[in-house]
This record gives structure tokens, C-alpha cells and sequence, in this order.
């Protein structure tokens, strides 16, 4: 083959892929604007995190409000929903107080950090992070805020991985930057490795408390520390992203079924006996769940039809029951305040 | 493809008898262009993979933890069949193009690979992609340049290689702002660029078929090298040449004290209480430098030695670990780590493969680079376990000083084992 003509099948191929990506990244653009006939509806409005007994959560349904902190009535979550100008990734609120986890592409590298809103969805406080936002959760008073980040390489083939857990005074804006500084017991004796990793701090009223999960050497720890003592001791095995119901009697977590596998099940712990009952759920849940009230749990389900959304679904925390769809496109509730 | 001619070196615009032969080979730059092209491809998806899987998909840490462990090993021991099937097929640019294509395929992919174990093959296979390309390119590529300027020849190619891992990022995040939350069109965009790649290959690199291995009947068991090429015997044979055998061992040697990237900007944050905003920035740091001195640390090897510039580069390493280690409370100590890291692997990452185009004939020559490859490849990763492992019972500011002993002595025998006039008596790196 000639110099000439492979240059020309060349600028074909240019040519061709070039209008193949812009062909591509146009329809997302102009699906990033537009809503979806039989999608939830947004409307633009204020969002307040005190009272009224709105449910809260980010939209996940394509449009403008896409990632938008929302609101809906309690009753009604399939209502419409008023959008706030706040995007998050992961957000939680309690307290009146709110952390919203959030990344943007910045100029060399993608630009996460962690901030806190107070009842008004107005930023207090901004926190820089060194990872891909995972997890967030603000203790029952408000004043406490825990999230977790996922660290990497720059490269996914660096077979690297590593997670960073932080917990935020929300008033004084002290932070503990690394929860794997905290003192651990296991098995009643102190116990340090390279490879311990934190996440899904759930936290009880005492402003103090909370339960996390702690990974080492292949297996996920539940958790339970101090903040003034900064420690943290581990009470029950395969134990992943806990959340402590409100009457704090309980603890919902994902249980891994199968060693090496995947494969999660929603189960409640009672913190007193340590029985553990399994939930009606019978997909694998990957998130951490959330206590609506002392009975009902919720959690995000990837959606059937797209790949990045969640739609959110609510389950007994008794076993009984099935699980019903609370909100389609939606991710991050947070309980409501009445 | 401008970009690819911008980074030609400053010698490939000169006319006429001097600057033409300083210039890198035709298959060097269409090579550099190829991967280019991929890693701007590939590192497009790498950079909002993690947060397509973990905000997205709501995949927990360790979901996303055992998705990265699916790749230890994968690509090395892929590499050493690709490098041998290139040998045997006698096509490297057949095997090489297999490899670029299948990881284009799964870009694509990625879209509907909706669970975890979904996401865990399509990643797998993407690697075995990377794994089965390595090789033949690199021997494409020491096949393509003269002798004297194989260092050059992988600079100029390692030099472009980055350029395109480091403007992959900006490509992702520039389809991103056009389209929030267009993560497919991320994945569409990057499935365009890598067929691109796949098309610069097919277009403009020879197909670089492999000569049977010269003097089949001294050096290596005959009978074997028929019209197929090289078999198993002839490849384990390549072990038995002194010269191979001393660069696969060192290589290795000094594979498994050379502490994984990860762990080093750990180190250094740790170390320095580097704010959490720097912590993604770190590597771009030693890309930066990999960048600018892979060429002029190539072009140097090819004057002064492999050897010493390559063992140089280890020397460097040292110094970084040093400093990390005793130096004082310094401004620009991530700086000069980094600086350190980065002239690191612009002085070995090129020169061995260099390094080792002279130590093996033409017939066997992916074979060989797969060999030092693999061999590198399972040392470092033996290295992190040990690493880890060793931080856990001493901290790690003394496994740090281990890895920095360790590496000391590696290569004070990799100076002696590597000499030229060792007993391999084999024409080697001038």
C-alpha cells in the first residue's frame, strides 16, 4: 500500500471515529438536559433539612436536577420533588446539619471533597478529599459527620486499593483525618496490620459511639468505637456497612453469603444477643442502609434499565414482609424529621 | 496523532546523513503513536472508573478491592504467552494487534456489565489484552532500531506512551463536562480512540515478522525451528544464554526490592503530612518527569551503557528512599522525591527492554522481552506482599529502610553480574 493512501484511510478512520465520539458525547449532553418521559419529575425550590417530615435524597433521574439534593413529602415519595442547588454524590443528613460529598472534574485530576450544609443546604465547611467519594453519615445530633473515600493508584492495573474514613466536629471543624490512627482491639488484644481499612461509620446519639467496619486480612469486622478515646474494638465478623437503628438496639448490615463471592444480603444484628436475622431482600444490596424508622430500612438497587443509577427500595427489619420500590432514580436518603 | 509528532524527539526534524540517523525509526514513532493513542484510551476509563463503580454503581470499598486484585498476575503470565505465541506465529504485529484490539472491545463493554463480577471480566479481559500486546510491541520496536540506538529507540517510545496516559485523564473529564454524568459517552469515546490506535497499527507498522533464530543449531536445540518458529524448547532455552539469564535475574532481583508506586506516595504522605487534595496529584508528578527524561536518559544509555544508566536509575531510587527516610522537614521534599521517582524510570523503564534486544536473537526476541518482563512484573508484586507484610511488624519507616538495604545489595550484584566483559562473551550493549 502506498504512503499516500494510507494516509487518506487514515483521515477516514479519523474521521469516522471522531463523528462517531461526537455523535456519542452529543446525545449524552442532550439527555444530560432533558428529562425522560415517565421519569420522576424536578422542580426547582428550597430544600430544608429541619422538619416538615420531607424525605430526602439525591435524584438520579437524567434532566437538570440530575444529582441535585431533593425533597419530597414523607408520605408521598413518588411525588414530585423540589430540587436544591446542592450536587452530591453521596449525601446524608441529621440534626439539621448535612454532609454532601461531591467531585468535580478539576484541571489535572478529579476534584472531591466533602462539604458540610447547614439547615438551609448552605455550605459551613469544605474538606478536601484524596479519593473517589464512598460512603457519608452525620450523627443523630448533627454535630458529627463520617465519610469514607476510596484511594487509588492513577492507574486501575496497579492492583491497589485502599480506603480513608474521616470523622468531622461539624461545629468546631476538627477533623480526625484517618480512622486507622485510632487504637484497635480484636479478640480482646491490641491489634495493628498495614492492610486495616475503615469504612461506614454509623453513629449512636451520645455523640461518641459509632460502629464501622473494619477490614484486615480478607475479613470485614464490625466495629465499635470512641471518639474521645479514639479507639475502636471488634465485635462480630462479616460485618459490612453498619447502620444502628434509632432506638439503637439493633444494627442492619450486608452480610457476604458466599466466601469470595460478591454476594450481599441485607441482615439486622441485635446488639444484645447477637442474633442476627436475615431481611426479605433476596438481591444482593450494596449500600448502606438507612433506618426510616425503628421497623423499615431502606437502601439503593441498581436500576434495571441504566447502568450509574440506583432506584431506592424499602424492606421490614423484622424478616417479614417483601421488599417495595420507595423511589425509582434516587440515592442517599436520609431519614425524615418531622 | 499531531501530538505523536510533537513528541518526536528535537533530531527527527533535522534533513539530511547526521540528524537521520539520530532520529527514531519510522515503526518507533507509529509504535509511540499506537500507544499513545491506547493509554490516552485506556486512562480515560481508568480515571472515572472508580467513581462509575463506587458513586454509580454503589460498589462497597472491598467490592472494588477485589475488582483490582483480578489483575495480579493476569498480565504477567499473559504476557509471557503473548510474547512466545508472537515467536511462534512469527507475526508480532498479528499478536500485538490482537491485544490492542480486544482491549478496545471492552470499552464498549463496560456499559453493560452492570455487577461487580460483570465489571470484573470485562477488566480481566481488558488486561489480557495489554498482557498479550506488550511483548511483541516491544520487540517490534528493538527490531525496528539499529543497535546503537535501542535506548533512544523505547525513550522516545515510553515518552509517548506517557503523554498519552497523562492527557487521558483531561479527555474523560472534558466529555464529562460536556455531558453530566455521560459516563457512557466516556466509555464510547475511549472504545473511538483505542480503534483508532488499532488502525494507526494495522496502517503504518510493518508486520515486523520474526527471522527463524539464527545459529538454531549452536545455541539452541535444532529441529524445532521449522517454518512454524520457535517451540517451548527453543524458548526455555534462551535461559541457558548467560547474557539473558543475568538481565532476567537482576531485573528480577531488583524487581523485588523496588517498593509498588502505591506504597511510596503513602510513604510520602505520611511522611511529610501532605495535604489529602495532593495525595491524586502525586503520580501525575512522576509521569511528569518519566515524560520529559525518558528520551535523553534512553539516548544516554545508548553513549554510555545500559548498565550504568540503568543501574543508575536504581541508584536514583535509592536516593529517594533516603530521603524519605532521614531528610530533614523540607518544602520541596515531595518534590524531590518525585523528581527522583520519575528520572527512575525514565533511566530503567526503556533501557532494559533495550537492554535486553541485545542479549537475544531476532527469532526469540518477544519471548525474551516477555521473560525479563514477567519476571519483573512477579517480583514487584512479590515485593508488595512482602512490603505490606513488613510494615505490619516494623512500621513503615523500617520496611522502607529494609527495601532500601535490599536494593543496595541488589545492585552491587547486578554491577558485577551485568559487567560486559562478563562470561556471556556476547556482543551487548556498547
Amino acid at each position: 500500500m502506498t504512503r499516500s493512501r494510507r494516509l487518506l484511510l487514515l483521515l477516514a478512520a479519523v474521521l469516522l471515529l471522531g463523528g462517531a465520539g461526537t455523535a456519542v458525547v452529543l446525545r449524552a449532553a442532550d439527555r444530560a438536559g432533558q428529562t425522560r418521559p415517565g421519569d420522576p419529575v424536578a422542580a426547582p425550590g428550597s430544600v430544608a433539612l429541619d422538619g416538615g417530615g420531607r424525605l430526602v435524597f439525591v435524584n438520579g433521574a437524567p434532566g437538570p436536577h440530575l444529582g441535585a439534593v431533593v425533597s419530597v413529602p414523607g408520605g408521598e415519595p413518588r411525588a414530585a420533588r423540589t430540587a436544591s442547588g446542592l450536587t452530591c454524590r453521596r449525601f446524608h443528613a441529621a440534626g439539621g446539619t448535612g454532609v454532601c460529598l461531591s467531585s468535580a472534574p478539576g484541571a489535572l485530576a478529579q476534584d472531591n471533597r466533602a462539604v458540610i450544609v447547614d439547615s438551609g443546604l448552605r455550605p459551613v465547611r469544605s474538606f478536601p478529599l484524596a479519593g473517589t467519594p464512598s460512603r457519608a453519615r452525620m450523627s443523630p445530633s448533627g454535630r458529627f459527620a463520617a465519610w469514607t473515600v476510596f484511594v487509588s493508584g492513577e492507574s486501575y492495573g496497579s492492583a491497589f486499593f485502599s480506603t480513608r474514613t474521616a470523622i468531622a466536629d461539624t461545629r468546631t471543624g476538627a477533623l480526625e483525618p484517618d480512622l486507622e490512627k485510632f487504637s484497635i482491639t480484636m479478640d480482646g488484644r491490641p491489634y495493628s496490620a498495614a492492610d486495616v481499612n475503615f469504612w461506614g461509620v454509623t453513629f449512636s446519639r451520645d455523640d461518641d459511639t459509632f460502629y464501622a467496619t473494619l477490614a484486615t486480612a480478607g475479613q470485614a469486622h464490625l466495629v465499635r468505637g470512641s471518639i474521645s478515646r479514639r479507639s475502636v474494638t471488634a465485635l462480630a465478623r462479616n460485618v459490612e456497612c453498619p447502620s444502628l437503628s434509632p432506638d439503637e438496639t439493633r444494627i442492619a448490615y450486608k452480610k457476604r453469603v458466599q466466601r469470595g463471592a460478591s454476594l450481599w444480603r441485607e441482615h439486622v444484628l441485635d446488639l444484645r444477643t447477637l442474633r442476627e436475622q436475615p431481611l426479605a431482600e433476596k438481591r444482593s444490596v450494596d449500600d448502606q442502609a438507612l433506618w426510616l424508622d425503628d421497623r423499615t430500612l431502606a437502601y439503593g438497587l441498581p436500576a434495571g434499565d441504566a447502568a450509574d443509577t440506583t432506584d431506592l427500595w424499602t424492606v421490614r427489619a423484622d424478616g417479614s414482609g417483601e421488599p417495595r420500590l420507595l423511589a425509582p432514580a434516587a440515592s442517599s436518603p436520609s431519614r425524615p424529621v418531622s | 496523532m499531531y501530538l505523536a509528532d510533537r513528541s518526536a524527539p528535537a533530531g527527527a526534524k533535522g534533513a539530511g546523513g547526521a540528524a537521520r540517523r539520530r532520529a527514531a525509526a519510522p515503526t518507533v514513532l507509529a509504535l509511540g503513536a499506537v500507544s499513545l493513542v491506547t493509554d490516552v484510551s485506556s486512562e480515560m476509563v481508568a480515571a472515572v472508573l472508580p467513581l462509575y463503580l463506587v458513586a454509580g454503581l454503589g460498589l462497597s470499598p472491598l467490592g472494588f478491592g477485589a475488582l483490582d486484585g483480578v489483575y495480579n498476575g493476569v498480565g504477567a503470565l499473559v504476557q509471557l504467552a503473548g510474547g512466545h505465541l508472537a515467536d511462534r506465529v512469527r507475526s508480532h504485529k498479528l499478536v500485538a494487534g490482537l491485544g490492542y484490539a480486544l482491549s478496545a472491545v471492552c470499552k464498549p463493554l463496560l456499559l453493560f456489565a452492570h455487577g461487580l463480577g460483570p465489571v470484573a471480566l470485562v477488566l480481566a479481559l481488558d488486561r489480557t489484552g495489554k498482557g498479550l500486546r506488550t511483548a511483541p510491541r516491544d520487540a517490534l520496536i528493538s527490531l525496528a532500531a539499529p543497535a546503537g540506538a535501542q535506548g533512544r529507540a523505547f525513550g522516545v517510545h515510553r515518552a509517548m506512551d506517557t503523554t498519552g496516559a497523562l492527557l487521558g485523564p483531561l479527555a474523560a473529564f472534558l466529555v464529562l463536562s460536556a455531558a453530566v454524568g455521560g459516563y457512557d459517552a466516556v466509555f464510547g469515546v475511549s472504545a473511538c480512540v483505542a480503534a483508532l490506535g488499532v488502525v494507526v497499527l494495522v496502517l503504518f507498522v510493518p508486520s515486523g515478522r520474526a527471522a527463524a533464530v539464527p545459529g538454531a543449531g549452536s545455541a539452541v536445540r535444532p529441529g524445532g525451528a521449522g517454518p512454524r518458529g520457535p517451540g517451548l524448547r527453543e524458548a526455555a532455552a534462551l535461559l541457558r544464554r548467560p547474557r539473558l539469564r543475568s538481565l532476567a535475574v537482576c531485573a528480577a532481583l531488583l524487581g523485588l526490592t523496588t517498593v509498588s508506586d502505591a506504597f511510596l506516595y503513602l510513604l510520602l504522605q505520611d511522611r511529610t503530612g501532605l495535604g489529602e487534595r495532593w495525595f491524586p496529584l502525586l503520580p501525575l508528578g512522576t509521569a511528569a518527569v518519566f515524560l520529559l527524561l525518558a528520551v535523553p536518559a534512553g539516548a544516554l544509555a545508548d553513549r554510555i551503557g545500559r548498565r550504568a544508566v540503568f543501574l543508575a536509575g536504581h541508584a536514583l531510587l535509592l536516593a529517594a528512599y533516603g530521603l524519605l527516610l532521614w531528610a530533614p522537614d523540607w518544602q520541596a521534599l515531595p518534590l524531590l522525591v518525585l523528581g527522583l521517582h520519575g528520572l527512575f524510570y525514565a533511566a530503567t523503564d526503556g533501557v532494559l527492554p533495550a537492554a535486553v534486544a541485545g542479549a537475544v536473537p531476532d527469532g526469540l526476541r518477544a519471548t525474551g522481552m516477555a521473560l525479563v518482563g514477567t519476571g519483573q512484573a512477579l517480583a514487584r508484586f512479590g515485593c508488595s506482599l512482602a512490603f505490606g507484610a513488613a510494615w505490619t511488624v516494623w512500621g513503615g519507616g523500617t520496611a522502607l529502610a529494609a527495601a532500601a538495604a535490599g536494593l543496595c545489595c541488589c545492585a552491587a550484584f547486578a554491577w558485577r553480574a551485568l559487567r560486559p566483559d562478563g562470561r556471556g562473551r556476547r556482543p551487548s550493549a556498547p
